[in-house]
């Protein structure tokens, strides 16, 4: 259990203890990652599978890999080649996959909503790995804890989400994250891909990018989606970079020095994020990919592992 | 010896007529009798005690997909028919957008023929605008409306085409049938599965605009301009689209409208507290607070005409999927009553106002017999109970279908006897 959830779906749902216990117990599991020998038997006998009805390779492999570490069995299970393509309802590959007895189902979809409809068909915990527009509480997660073990705490600190707001899991999950734990957000891109309402889930909305960076201490750049492009949303990836893409003189003059520059990957080069900005000094992407591993473990942990029964059982413990 | 059946006791409401009373209502031969103060019944009279309920013309409803032929899974009309008598509805008409649609004498002749063998509700078919509802070229109203046709429309799908829809409208004055249209952009609506508003960020489910439904309501009563045809406009769900008919109305056009229960009860945020329930899923989308108020506003004062259900049974398989991949529509015959009573209760809609809307009114709105309980009127009667609770149980429903946003939920006012030319074809727990 995390706090009150059996599952993790929707970081709006969560409260800052909740965001807090998953972060705080992320740290041990950073350590654990940095051993030289990466294993511990916490999850030994427990199953994760991985149901990727989305094109994922780092969302997956984070969680693979925090699987594996803490000793679950996990099986990948995508979309291209499995039953899905034969007409399979989603309900139907659930309900048979769940009779292979899982202990976790991370789902990644299309479409906003399936993992709650997941949820509420099977027994075993669901954890969300994106669906569609709606969240991505992993990334959200892991995004705070990368602010956090840069700048210690969020609490007063200004992060700037710049991108397709629209059509963003993350930056709804950063928002509710964020927001919780004391930050305040700002949403910055055309008029075009801010949704109505955002400033409801408490953003401030800025269209021009020097005005939305000023006094920011992080900025998550969002990936642009090529498909977005003659939705028309915006008239293409030139005009896109020139004014909201960051390069490193905008970097250099409108960032405080000590500005974090997030990105949940995988960037367009040359679009939101020049390369020289991409792997300057204010980019904290690689740490992003690290921290999401331990991140996730701590998910997995607390829905399957000891955490699940004995709430609040300590990792090391479990770990030793 | 003639048949004579005395309803006793009741409220009568009959806004046909102006009573609300407590009344008798005497029905012989199948037709009404007459409606007396103080009565004595004979021996060999049968009798309906109506004491606390409410004793009103049959519910009509101009709005409702039966799914025969082509979609028995669904509904058929002789289950469709069984519905509406559960739900007090005495006659309903039967969208056109069957498989294959109702563009030609012969479906609506099988439409009429089932409704004709259930013996349950009457059954009104409604023709295609266009030929196979594709919006290309106008489907044949004379032969539609000589085979028992009551209107027309493309339902589910706009008239895209501004050229069409002046046609249409200036054709159909030939016959006097009314066109009943789906207002929707779809360029502007563009693949959506819920009203676009902060509810659908919050979600991250792609949203339709109030706009997408306002500009064809805008548009089309423009062309009613142009030609004098008669239009009425279905499901009204924006409060732009109410200020936009109210104005019209203003200048007499000919123009009529109706709103869904659901419409005039529910908001976007169902979506969400339903944690993505596809049974608050339908088209045009359940939508704000201010516009569910424009709505009551607009059914209050008369500027929106009628209550039509749009029921819209869906089978589970096409039902329990993603939001985004599910089927738009809910089922409402069974549950209209107790859904609309409960803007009465919160004082948004006066008694009378709603029996009119669910009787009187829609008769009018297609020229269609009934919605009164007048001397000689064919004796299709709903007798409510307005403070029965009772629980939506989705396996106690009569239609074929389970998809209704009320499942599970408490609900005030049922109809508890419907009578059809005089026959009791409905009697709550009475197993018909």
């Amino acid at each position: 259990m995390i706090g009150r959830h059996r599952h993790c779906i929707a970081l709006e749902d969560y409260s800052r203890e909740e965001i807090l216990e998953v972060l705080d117990l992320a740290l041990s599991m950073k350590e654990v990652l940095r051993r030289p020998l990466k294993k511990v038997p916490t999850l030994r006998g427990k199953s994760v599978v991985n149901l990727f009805f989305e094109s994922s390779t780092r969302t997956r492999s984070s969680f693979e890999i925090a699987a594996k570490v803490l000793s679950a069995d996990a099986l990948n299970w995508t979309s291209t080649g499995s039953s899905v393509s034969k007409g399979e309802t989603l309900l139907d590959t659930a309900k048979n996959l769940e009779a292979m007895r899982p202990d976790v189902i991370v789902v990644r979809h299309a479409a906003s909503g399936a993992p709650a409809f997941l949820a509420r068909h099977v027994r075993c915990s669901v954890v969300s790995a994106g669906d569609g527009a709606h969240e991505h509480p992993s990334q959200g997660l892991l995004d705070c804890f990368t602010i956090r073990e840069r700048l210690g705490s969020l609490g007063g600190r200004t992060v700037t989400i710049v991108g397709d707001i629209s059509h963003s899991r993350v930056a709804r999950s950063d928002l509710h994250a964020m927001g919780k734990l004391g930050a305040s957000v700002r949403v910055c891109g055309p008029p075009t891909m801010i949704p109505q309402g955002i400033d409801r889930l408490g953003a401030t909305v800025f269209h021009d990018l020097e005005s939305a960076v000023a006094g920011a201490d992080a900025v998550v750049m969002l990936r642009i989606q090529h498909e977005r492009i003659g939705d028309p949303l915006i008239p293409g990836t030139r005009e896109y970079s020139r004014y909201w893409g960051l390069d490193v003189n905008k970097a250099s003059e409108w960032l405080k020095p000590e500005c974090l520059i997030l990105h949940p990957g995988p960037i367009n080069r040359g679009v939101e994020l020049s390369s020289d900005v991409a792997d300057g000094p204010h980019s904290v992407i690689l740490d992003q990919v690290e921290n999401g591993v331990a991140v996730r473990m701590a998910i997995l942990y607390l829905l399957a592992g000891a955490g699940a029964t004995a709430a609040g059982a300590p990792p090391e413990k479990a770990t030793a | 010896m003639s048949d004579t059946l005395f309803i006793e006791g009741g409220r009568v409401i009959d806004p046909a007529s102006g009573l609300d009373g407590v009344r008798t209502v005497i029905v012989r031969d199948g037709r009404i009798a007459e409606v007396a103060e103080r009565v004595e019944r004979p021996r060999e009279a049968r009798a309906l005690d109506a004491r606390g309920k409410w004793v009103t013309p049959g519910f009509i409803d101009l709005h409702a997909h039966l799914r025969e032929p082509g979609q028995e899974y669904k509904e058929t009309v002789a289950s469709g028919a069984r519905a509406a008598v559960a739900g007090g509805f005495t006659a309903v008409c039967a969208m056109p957008n069957t498989v294959p649609p109702n563009d030609n004498t012969t479906v609506t002749e099988l439409v009429l023929a089932r409704a004709a063998a259930a013996g349950l509700a009457r059954v009104y078919p409604v023709g295609c605008i266009s030929r196979g509802q594709k919006g290309e070229d106008l489907a044949e109203y004379g032969e539609l409306k000589a085979a028992g046709c009551v209107a027309l429309s493309d339902d589910g799908k706009p008239v895209m085409s501004p050229a069409l829809m002046r046609r249409a409208l200036e054709y159909a004055r030939a016959f006097g049938l009314p066109l009943a249209v789906h207002e929707e952009e779809l360029h502007l609506a563009g693949a959506w599965s819920m009203n676009e508003g902060p509810v659908a960020t919050r979600l991250g489910l792609k949203g339709t605009p109030a706009q997408a439904e306002e500009v064809m309501v805008l548009r089309d009563l423009a062309l009613v301009e142009l030609t004098g045809g008669r239009l009425h406009l279905q499901h009204l769900s924006t409060s732009g689209s109410v200020r936009a008919l109210r104005e019209a109305r203003k200048r007499g056009l000919p123009v009529t409208a109706e709103a869904t229960p659901h419409h005039l009860t529910l908001t976007d945020e169902e979506v969400a507290r339903s944690g993505y329930d596809t049974d608050f899923k339908m088209n045009p989308p359940l939508r704000g607070e201010a516009d569910v108020r424009a709505l009551r506003q607009g059914l209050a004062d008369g500027t929106i005409d009628c209550i039509a259900t749009d029921h819209a049974p869906h089978a589970v398989e096409e039902k329990k999927l993603e939001f985004d991949a599910a089927l738009n529509g809910i089922l409402g015959l069974e549950t209209a009553f107790a859904a609309c009573l409960a803007m009465v209760r919160e004082g948004a809609l006066s008694e009378q106002r709603l029996v009119e809307a669910l009787t009187a009114a829609p008769a009018r709105i297609f020229g269609l017999p009934g919605g009164s309980l007048a001397r000689g009127a064919p004796a299709d009667v709903a007798v409510l109970d307005p403070a029965l609770e009772w629980t939506c149980d989705t396996a106690a429903l009569h239609s074929r279908s389970r998809n209704t946003p009320w499942k599970g939920r408490r609900l005030i006012g049922r109809c508890t006897h419907t009578l059809v030319g005089g026959r009791l074809v409905h009697q709550q727990g009475g197993g018909r």
